[in-house]
């Protein structure tokens, strides 16, 4: 009985949802883990007077587990070495990892943990989640985007913005924004 | 009543004040120079170095000020009992010094232009300072900041060679040259 209403529910609720929607529900679900090969996460920072300054982590890890029939409760956890850092200059590199901003040598890992994952369309979501970086967290949000799925394997695009004075990483302010634009595309794989 | 302008015997208030906010500010300055190099926190470096570029842009303000107000007021002459070395070196030592004045804070800013960082500046975090119109490099980098120490070390003799002078004109010749520096000139003078 009770599953007979839960699957009236699930084909309703399929029914309501656009074709894509569907699809990626009744394909996507399961766990990947993201793939740092063909993955990246990049980051912005605006410069007063104009441009702006570009970085990007090489080294990183995390799993995407997508829930079958409730997007809602589907998790991402992400952790980033910011060690890896890089922006093309070794100098500003080697700034980025002392303690006067990510502290490398005392905090090796920024971690994500989505607490939320929210539709807002077809093909995207809302990602809440807690951002721990130098012993202090944040609530962050991301937006995420599907950007491929096909044969055990699905790609998100993910955009946000992080305040960095949140995490004890507010120097050279107003000089640089406080505002860190994330780009990231994740590519995970099944199992 | 004090006098803003020089008399041809003593200094106007405007000549005065400026002359110490200047020696005080290039001391510090120096002092600042020195120090960012040695921090081994690299934030507390960091933002140093911005206060630094922001002092040396008033300083560059108050030098133009300072030359202008000069070239329009002539200083006041030596008392007589200077003897003809000095009258021909003095002016010589205080042109170096208004060179130097000059070239210091031009050496700091052209440093900041070429450089491959490419950090922005913001005097007092009011306004973006726009760079000098210099190809930046690696070599241009190195070479600006070799000629910014140089003229910092050079700075740094001439200060000292000033600062001698005066003191011996007050201890030793008694003749009122350092005090004139310190009291302006009076209207009904």
């Amino acid at each position: 009985m009770h599953a007979r209403i839960l699957g009236l529910a699930a084909a309703a609720a399929c029914l309501a949802m656009p074709v894509y929607a569907a699809v990626v529900l009744a394909d996507a679900a399961g766990s990947y883990t993201i793939s740092p090969a063909s993955s990246s996460i990049r980051f912005t920072i605006g410069k007063a007077g104009g441009g702006g300054f570009n970085g990007a982590f090489s080294h990183f890890k995390g799993t995407i587990r997508i829930d079958n029939g409730d997007v809602g409760r589907s998790k991402v956890d992400l952790t980033i070495y910011p060690e890896s850092v890089g922006t093309g200059q070794g100098r500003i590199d080697a700034f980025l990892r002392s303690d006067a901003v990510f502290d490398a040598a005392n905090s090796p890992e920024i971690q994500f943990r989505s607490t939320s994952v929210t539709r807002t369309g077809d093909s995207t979501a809302l990602v809440t989640g807690q951002l721990t970086a130098r012993g202090r967290t944040s609530t962050e949000k991301f937006t995420a985007e599907l950007d491929g799925l096909k044969a055990g394997t699905i790609k998100f695009h993910v955009t946000g913005k992080v305040l960095r004075s949140r995490y004890g990483m507010d120097v050279g302010t107003p000089l640089y924004s406080n505002v860190v634009d994330f780009d990231m595309t994740l590519t995970g794989r099944k199992g | 009543m004090q006098s803003i302008t020089n008399t041809p015997t003593r200094y106007g208030w405007a000549t005065i004040l400026l002359h110490w906010l200047i020696g005080i500010l290039f001391i510090g300055q120096f002092a600042l120079g020195f120090l960012t190099v040695r921090l081994t926190s690299q934030r507390a470096a960091f933002e140093l170095i911005q206060l630094h570029k922001s002092l040396g842009f008033l300083l560059l303000g108050l030098i133009i000020l300072r030359v202008a107000w000069r070239l329009g007021n002539a200083a006041p002459r030596l008392p007589p009992s200077v003897g003809a070395l000095e009258r021909c070196t003095a002016p010589l030592a205080h042109l170096a010094l208004y060179a130097f004045q000059v070239a210091l804070p031009l050496s700091g800013w052209a440093l900041v232009s070429v450089s491959t960082l490419e950090i922005p500046t913001m005097p007092f975090d009011l306004f973006v300072m726009p760079n000098l119109p210099l190809a930046e490099s690696d070599a241009g980098e190195s070479f600006w900041a070799s000629a910014h120490w140089y003229l910092a070390y050079a700075g740094i003799a001439l200060v000292t060679l000033h600062v001698a002078a005066a003191l011996r004109h007050h201890f030793m010749l008694r003749d009122g040259v350092l005090m004139r520096m310190i009291t302006p000139s009076s209207a009904g003078e």
